[in-house]
C-alpha cells in the first residue's frame, strides 16, 4: 500500500554558505532509507501518467516499485531500458515541468521525487555493479557520430549495443560535449560523465577527439571511409550576445566561453593554466539555466556580489524552479524587469559598471509570454567589473558550410525529420542541432530515435 | 597524440617544430591555425600553421617563448608527444586574381606570413616580401623568404642586420617607387598591423591583416576570440583570423590582447621556475 501519510522526502544537500564555496555537488543523493520512504509514496497508477511526462517514456511507476521491493538492478534496468544517461538526467532534468508535473500525487500535495529516485538508482547501480560492458559482435556496419553530448553519446551507445562498428567525432579535447563544458561540477560531477564515456568504450565505440567535422573532415568524406550513416549531434554552441555598447570590454564573457575556462579547462582548481577572472561584482545577463550555472560559478570563484539580470519578471525565468532556489539560497541577487543597455569600462577598457533600464510587462508575444518594455526615464548605472553574457546559443554552422544538400532553418537548425532524417540521405542529426538550445533529455530521446532510424535503414538497405 | 617528428630552435625565442598530423596536413591551407594543448592539464593555445607536407603527413608550427604552455612546449623533443592537436581552423587567406602582392612580416610572425608568400609565389603572382625584427639574432626564414620572392627586404629596429627601420618604411618606399598592389599581407604584432593598415589606407591598397587574439576552442564556442570589424562584432576563429586591415579595431584589439597579462606572467614565471628546479 502506498504511504499517503509521509510528506515528499527532502534532498540532502551541502549548507548554502558552505558550497557557495566550493564546487562540490550541491545536492548530496538519498540514502537507502529516504530512497524506500520516497518511493512509498507512489501510488503506481494504472494509467502511468508520468510516463506520458517523460520525453523518453521511462516507466517510472514499474521502476518505483522496484525501489520498493530493495531490488534496486532490477529498478535500473527498468530505466535503462528508455534511458542511456540516468545519472545525468536524474541531476539535471526539468522534473517539475515533465514527470513529475503529472504525478497524481502532486494534486494535493507534492508529486513523488522521481528525478531524485532515478539519480538514486543510477548512482546506486554505479557504485555497486562492477560488470563491465561487453562489446557485442560486430554486423559488420560502420556509423559515424558527431559530437559526443547527450544526443551523440545516446545514438553511439545504442547502435554498439546492436553491433555496429561507431566512431564518435569530438571537436574538443575530452568527450562529453555540454555535460562536459557547460554544467559545473557542483551540479554535474564529470567522473559521471566519464562514467558514460568508458562505458561507450567498453561496448566497443571509439572517442576520437580533435576532430572538428566539417574542417578535418567533410561529411562527405566520412561517406567515403566506409561510414554508411553518419548521426550529426553537434549542439548549438554558439554564443549570442545583445549587440550592445562595451560588449567587447576586456571583462565581458559569453556564458560559454565563462563556463568552459571554469569547467572544461578547470578554471576553478588553483594550479590550471587556463586563466579566468576572479571578479568582484559580476552581472550574468539572462535568466535560464546556464545563466544560474554561470552566476553560481562566480560566486564560488570568490565574487562578493553576483547579479541576475533579466528583462522580465521572475514567474518568466526559464531556468528550473530548483536551480533559481538555489541561486537565491547562495545569495545570488535577482534583478528581474531590468536589461542592460551598455556596458561601461575604464581608459584599459576594463568593465566597471553596467547601464540598464526597467521593464514593465506588456501584451503577451510569440511566445505567450509577456512583452518586456522599457519603461521611460528608468536608465541607472551599476557598478561590475565583470559581465557575462548568457541570451541563448545558436547551432554551429561548421558542418553546414561543409555539406552540401544538409537543409537548415534560417536560424541555422539542420531540418530533421521525427527519426532525425536530415535532407541527405543516411544523414541523421538531433539534439540541439535541431532543436535549438534545450535539455539534455530531449536531446537524448533525439539520439535514441536516430539510433532505431539509421539502424532500420542500414538492415533494409 | 602528436609526435615531433622534428625540433629547430631558429633563434634564442622561436622554435620550429614538425608535427605527425597527416588528416590536418591534408587539408592545412595557408592562414589556418591549429590549437594544441602541451599535456592532459594544459591550456589550449592557437599557433598558426607555418607549413604543411601532405605526403608526408606533417604540420610546421613555428611559436615564440612568450608565456607557460609555449615554454613547456620548447621543452619537448624529437621523438615526444604533444597531447592534443587540432586543426585546421580559420578560414584560408583568399589568393584568387591576386598577379602583385606585398607580404609584410614581423617578428614570429613571419613564419605566419612564410606559407601564404610560398603559395602566392608558386602560383606565378610577383610577390614583394618586407619581413622586420627586432635585431640580428631574431631573424627567422630569411632563405625561405627569399627563395620565394621576387622582391626581399630584410629590416632591423636597430641596423644590426639588412636595412635599419621599420616594415613600413621599406612598404612605403616600395610603394613611392612606383609598385602597385592588389593587396597588402601583414602579418605580426598588432602595432605593426595597425601601422602598415594606416600607410596602405592613404595609399588604397587593399590590405589583409591575420589577428591571433586569446581563444579557447577555436570553433566558434566561446567567442572570447571576438574583434571588431568595421563596426562589426566578429570571431577570429570562424570568420577569420584574416580581416580587413583597414575595417579593424586594433586598440579595441590590443587591450583585449592584455586582459590576463598579469596572470599569464605569473604563470610564465611560475613555470620557469618550475624547469630551473628540474635543471638542478
Amino acid at each position: 500500500m502506498p504511504n499517503m501519510k509521509i510528506p515528499r522526502t527532502e534532498m540532502p544537500q551541502q549548507d548554502p554558505q558552505v558550497r557557495a564555496k566550493n564546487f562540490l555537488e550541491v545536492a548530496t543523493g538519498y540514502t537507502m532509507q529516504m530512497a524506500l520512504d520516497e518511493a512509498s509514496r507512489c501510488l503506481n497508477c494504472k494509467h502511468k501518467p508520468c510516463v506520458a511526462g517523460c520525453p523518453v517514456n521511462i516507466d517510472i511507476p514499474d521502476f518505483i516499485q522496484k525501489i520498493n521491493e530493495e531490488n534496486l538492478e532490477g529498478a535500473y534496468q527498468v530505466i535503462s531500458e528508455s534511458s542511456s544517461l540516468p545519472a545525468v538526467c536524474g541531476r539535471v532534468c526539468p522534473q517539475e515541468s515533465q514527470c513529475e508535473a503529472k504525478c497524481v500525487r502532486g494534486i494535493k500535495t507534492e508529486p513523488v521525487a522521481i528525478g531524485r529516485l532515478e539519480r538514486f538508482v543510477a548512482d546506486y547501480h554505479n557504485e555497486h555493479n562492477t560488470e563491465k560492458a561487453v562489446k557485442p559482435e560486430s554486423n559488420g556496419h560502420k556509423v559515424a557520430v558527431i559530437g559526443s553530448g547527450p544526443s551523440g553519446l545516446t545514438c553511439a551507445g545504442d547502435l554498439a549495443k546492436k553491433g555496429y562498428e561507431v566512431t564518435i567525432f569530438e571537436a574538443l579535447h575530452t568527450a562529453g560535449g555540454v555535460l562536459q563544458y557547460g554544467i559545473p561540477e557542483f551540479r554535474l560531477p564529470k567522473a559521471i560523465v566519464n562514467k558514460e564515456v568508458d562505458n561507450l568504450k567498453d561496448l566497443g565505440v571509439d572517442v576520437q577527439t580533435n576532430m572538428v567535422i566539417g574542417k578535418v573532415l567533410s561529411i562527405d568524406e566520412l561517406m567515403d571511409m566506409g561510414y554508411e550513416a553518419v548521426f550529426i549531434g553537434s549542439g548549438a554552441g554558439l554564443p549570442r550576445f545583445m549587440n550592445i555598447p562595451g560588449e567587447n570590454l576586456n571583462g565581458v564573457y559569453s556564458a560559454n566561453e565563462f563556463l568552459t575556462r571554469v569547467n572544461l579547462m578547470k578554471a576553478y582548481k588553483g594550479d590550471s593554466p587556463t586563466p579566468i577572472m576572479h571578479a568582484k561584482k559580476v552581472a550574468v545577463v539572462g535568466g535560464g539555466n546556464v545563466a544560474m550555472d554561470a552566476a553560481r560559478s562566480a560566486l564560488r570563484l570568490g565574487a562578493e556580489e553576483v547579479n541576475i539580470i533579466y528583462r522580465r519578471s521572475e514567474n518568466e525565468l526559464p531556468a528550473r524552479a530548483e536551480e533559481v532556489h538555489h541561486a537565491k539560497e547562495e545569495g545570488i541577487i535577482f534583478r528581474t524587469l531590468t536589461n542592460p543597455t551598455e556596458i561601461i569600462g575604464d581608459e584599459n577598457d576594463a568593465v566597471t559598471g553596467i547601464k540598464c533600464v526597467e521593464m514593465e510587462l506588456g501584451e503577451p508575444d510569440a511566445s505567450g509570454r509577456r512583452r518586456p518594455v522599457v519603461k521611460a526615464d528608468s536608465e541607472f548605472t551599476i557598478p561590475m567589473d565583470c559581465v557575462i553574457m548568457s541570451i541563448g546559443t545558436s547551432p554551429n554552422p561548421l558542418i553546414k558550410q561543409t555539406t552540401e544538400g544538409l537543409d537548415t532553418q534560417t536560424w541555422g537548425g539542420i531540418i530533421a525529420d521525427d527519426d532525425g532524417l536530415t535532407s541527405r540521405p543516411f544523414v541523421y542529426a538531433g539534439g540541439d542541432a535541431v532543436t535549438g538550445a534545450a535539455t539534455v533529455i530531449l536531446a537524448m530521446g533525439a539520439g535514441k530515435k536516430a539510433a532505431a532510424a539509421i539502424d532500420e535503414a542500414i538492415q533494409n538497405k | 597524440m602528436y609526435k615531433i617528428l622534428k625540433k629547430e630552435v631558429l633563434n634564442p625565442t622561436v622554435t620550429k617544430m614538425v608535427i605527425d598530423a597527416p588528416l590536418i596536413a591534408k587539408k592545412a591551407e595557408p592562414g589556418q591555425f591549429v590549437i594544441l594543448r602541451t599535456d592532459a592539464d594544459g591550456e589550449r593555445i592557437p599557433l598558426t600553421v607555418a607549413d604543411y607536407d601532405r605526403e608526408n603527413g606533417t604540420v610546421t608550427i613555428i611559436f615564440q617563448i612568450v608565456g607557460a604552455t609555449t615554454n613547456q612546449l620548447n621543452t619537448f623533443n624529437e621523438g615526444d608527444y604533444i597531447q592534443d592537436f587540432v586543426g585546421p581552423l580559420g578560414t584560408p587567406t583568399k589568393t584568387e586574381g591576386l598577379k602583385k602582392v606585398a607580404v609584410v612580416g614581423g617578428g614570429v610572425g613571419c613564419a605566419i606570413a612564410y606559407p601564404v608568400t610560398k603559395k602566392l609565389y608558386d602560383m606565378g603572382v610577383e610577390v614583394h616580401s618586407i619581413v622586420g625584427f627586432r635585431n640580428k639574432d631574431l631573424v627567422i626564414l630569411e632563405d625561405e623568404f627569399k627563395s620565394h620572392s621576387n622582391v626581399f627586404k630584410l629590416m632591423t629596429d636597430d641596423g644590426s642586420y639588412g636595412e635599419k627601420g621599420l616594415v613600413t618604411n621599406a612598404l612605403e618606399q616600395l610603394i613611392e617607387e612606383g609598385n602597385t598592389y592588389d593587396e597588402v599581407i601583414t602579418i605580426g604584432p598588432l602595432i605593426m598591423m595597425k601601422f602598415v593598415s594606416l600607410l596602405t589606407k592613404k595609399h588604397d591598397i587593399k590590405t589583409v591583416v591575420s589577428m591571433n587574439p586569446i581563444m579557447i576552442d577555436g570553433t566558434g564556442m566561446c567567442g572570447g576570440c571576438r574583434l571588431t570589424v568595421g563596426g562589426e562584432t566578429k570571431f577570429a576563429c570562424v570568420d577569420g583570423p584574416d580581416f580587413d586591415g583597414h575595417k579593424v579595431d586594433f586598440d579595441e584589439a590590443i587591450k583585449r590582447g592584455q586582459m590576463y597579462k598579469d596572470f599569464e606572467r605569473h604563470a610564465y614565471e611560475e613555470s620557469c621556475n618550475l624547469l630551473n628546479k628540474e635543471v638542478k
